[in-house]
């Protein structure tokens, strides 16, 4: 279409022929604290209260099972490939179906069961934030559709914030087709400004801490 | 204005977004507040410098990963792409995610007008489009609209039994639209930021909308303005931070997508196309313009609009086009000319609120000053001034004779009315029936005339 129409624009208006160098744009500015990672999962963890989030510390991959366990109750739920959920036993639990590959039957059991069950490849503390990168692992679907997500979180991979992220995965589009920051449950305050939850994504979040 | 409770509704709801915006930039919790700003403001100022080097990178990044980009230099261009890839695909449902982009360029009308639904998913948006209304404000599309008013649109359109209670409300709609969603080919989006080092699109909400729009149609296309680009990923520490902190005072906003391209590989779900539209429409024109080119810098939060006196009391509404407050104030007379509305830039007070707040350091009053005096200049090349040239040729003159001045201002105080005491001339009973006059006057208090002059005064003294 328009390609060169427009380019051509761009570069009349800057005065600017084409391929002209480019001086170095303003270095980077990326802030990453130091932080125990106690005071992490503390922060984090208000972090996600404060949003109405719901928690859990887990000691052991047991008690994040039997928290996940005690979530569900006996509802219909769809948990991710992690490998985090295989390992607690998550995805051994009555009722839960995992192990989907097909895009087609993924979107299905989505739409249809009560709870998605995750893992996250990385957690935001300051934010209380889970990074979900798309992956054979990780479908973007499971913590979307249903009502009540719940992420099983491995500590390690508790972040300080955005600009620690940011300088582990500098290129995040060399990992992904997509990289998602989930900072709380679903929320609208679009009518008279009422907050209401749930509105398209989950209205119930709950991270486990392993 | 004539409606005392819409009025309220926009007064309060701008104060709650002002109170939130002042607890998450205070230095206590965001410390390195302004710092950010010189920031944002630096790398804006690179980018769009080099545009074109940006645009073309890209491109380059987003077809390494499998997308594609249009370049479009106005609207019937992008509606035409999109009823053309619709046509090829047999698409008939498309769900869309707020973009004020496509609200720029009328996409919804130009794509119902060729037998496509296209359906708004932003809660906000939705009721808008049932109303066929356009947005009140950038962030929040229905401010104002009234839960009595939603619960008769929702009844009126769906058909609905009446329900007033806003989370049921809420409700409805997501049971509607979770239907489009699965149901619909296509998915377009706008982009908060074109991400050049990675060809990514960046999309931040709270609903979720955005997300269903972007995973669950086959198709992806995101529409933007060619001046959403910031050149890597990791700008993004800056910007997201700003942008959710001015829009609503969050830290981040629940949602934050970053995507480069359609589904990869072994990768269970996603698009299998992707598509970024970057579109023209007018930018490249004001990108010529070395001296109001930062108007480009926005990012779209809507703080300019929450902090400005003249927004909270006229309301999203009362402006000319979809852009409103006072970045639309700057933007309308650069896209559309400085005659489309030639008061616009003359409708504010200049009090600078807008540009404390702007989270990337628009210089939005000296803009408007700038646009006043172009759109004198026009007025006077095209000589629709004569009686304002006129009044002011006389005043001039006046001006220059002492004399003349001293008379004319005895004349002015013997016919002026007789304050309220307080010296104040509250309404103006002079039988000034003159339309443009009396209507100025009808809204403004006069200080009374005072007994002597300051001229009669200084001679006295001496």
């Amino acid at each position: 279409m328009s390609r060169e129409h427009v380019l051509h624009k761009v570069r009349t208006a800057l005065g600017r022929s084409a391929g002209q160098p480019v001086e170095e744009p303003p270095p980077v500015r990326l802030n990453v604290p130091e932080a125990g990672m106690e005071a992490r999962i503390s922060v984090f963890f208000e972090r996600i209260e404060a949003l109405a989030g719901k928690t859990h510390r887990a000691r052991s991959l047991e008690d994040a099972r039997a928290y996940a366990e005690s979530v569900i109750a006996g509802r219909r739920a769809l948990a991710s490939n992690a490998a985090v959920l295989r390992e607690s036993g998550i995805t051994s639990l009555a009722g839960i179906e995992s192990g989907v590959t097909d895009g087609a039957q993924l979107r299905g059991l989505a739409a249809s069961v009560a709870c998605g069950i995750t893992g996250a490849d990385y957690a935001l503390a300051d934010t209380g934030t889970l990074v979900m990168l798309a992956s054979p692992q990780e479908a973007r679907l499971i913590s979307l559709l249903p009502p009540v997500h719940i992420a099983v979180v491995e500590h390690q991979r508790l972040l300080t914030g955005l600009d620690e992220l940011l300088s582990i995965l500098p290129h995040p589009a060399e990992q992904t087709s997509s990289m998602v920051l989930i900072t709380g449950p679903s929320r609208t305050a679009d009518i008279e400004q009422i907050l209401v939850r749930g509105v398209h994504g989950p209205g119930e979040i709950h991270v486990v801490v392993v | 204005m004539a409606d005392p409770k819409l009025q309220f509704a926009i007064f309060a709801a701008t104060g709650r977004l002002m109170e939130k915006r002042r607890k998450a930039v205070n230095a206590e919790v965001c410390p390195d507040y302004q710092e950010m700003r010189t920031q944002a403001n630096a790398v804006k100022r690179h980018t769009i410098e080099h545009l074109d080097h940006y645009l073309e990178l890209f491109e380059r990044n987003v077809e390494a990963h499998g997308g594609k980009v249009v370049f479009c230099k106005d609207a019937p261009e992008v509606a035409d792409f999109v009823l053309g890839l619709a046509k090829e695909r047999r698409a008939s449902l498309i769900v869309k995610s707020k973009s004020m982009t496509t609200e720029e360029i009328d996409l919804n009308e130009r794509l119902e007008h060729h037998q496509l639904e296209a359906v708004e998913t932003d809660l906000g948006e939705y009721l808008i489009q049932l109303a066929h209304e356009r947005p009140y404000h950038i962030v929040a599309p229905a401010l104002h609209k009234t839960k009595e008013q939603v619960a008769d649109l929702l009844t009126e359109r769906l058909g609905v039994p009446r329900e007033t209670v806003i989370e049921k409300q809420t409700m409805i709609a997501r049971a509607v639209l979770r239907e489009k969603f699965l149901a619909a080919d296509i998915g377009i989006s706008g982009a908060n930021f074109l991400v050049a080092d990675s060809g990514a699109v960046v999309l931040v909400e709270n609903e979720g909308n955005a997300r269903l729009t972007t995973s669950a149609p086959k198709i992806h296309i995101a529409i933007a303005g060619i001046v959403k680009m910031i050149p890597r990923a990791q700008d993004l520490g800056v910007f997201l931070k700003l942008l959710g902190r001015s829009a609503t005072g969050q830290p981040l906003t629940v949602y934050t997508s970053f995507l480069s391209g359609p589904r990869r590989g072994e990768e269970i779900d996603g698009p299998d196309e992707f598509y970024v539209v970057l579109l023209d429409n007018g930018r490249t024109k004001v990108l010529a313009d070395r001296e109001k080119r930062e108007s480009l810098y926005c990012i779209r939060c809507g703080a300019c609009l929450n902090h400005c006196p003249v927004y909270r009391k006229i309301g999203g509404h009362s402006f000319p086009w979809v852009y409103s407050g006072p970045i639309g104030a700057i933007l309308t007379p650069q896209f559309l000319g400085v005659n489309h509305e030639p008061g616009l830039p003359f409708a504010s007070s200049l009090c600078g609120a807008c540009a404390e707040v702007c989270p990337v350091k628009i210089d939005i009053p000296k803009i408007l000053l700038d646009l006043r005096s172009e759109v004198k200049k026009a007025e006077i090349r095209e000589g629709t001034n004569r009686l304002e040239r006129l009044a002011f040729m006389a005043w001039a003159w006046v001006m220059r004779h002492p004399r003349l001045y001293e008379m004319a201002g005895m004349a002015a105080a013997s016919l002026s009315p007789s304050g309220d005491g307080g010296g104040w001339v509250r309404s103006v009973p002079l039988g000034i029936k003159v339309p443009p006059v009396d209507a100025w006057l009808s809204q403004r208090d006069l200080p009374s005339a005072p007994a002597k002059s300051f001229r009669q005064l200084w001679r006295e003294r001496r």
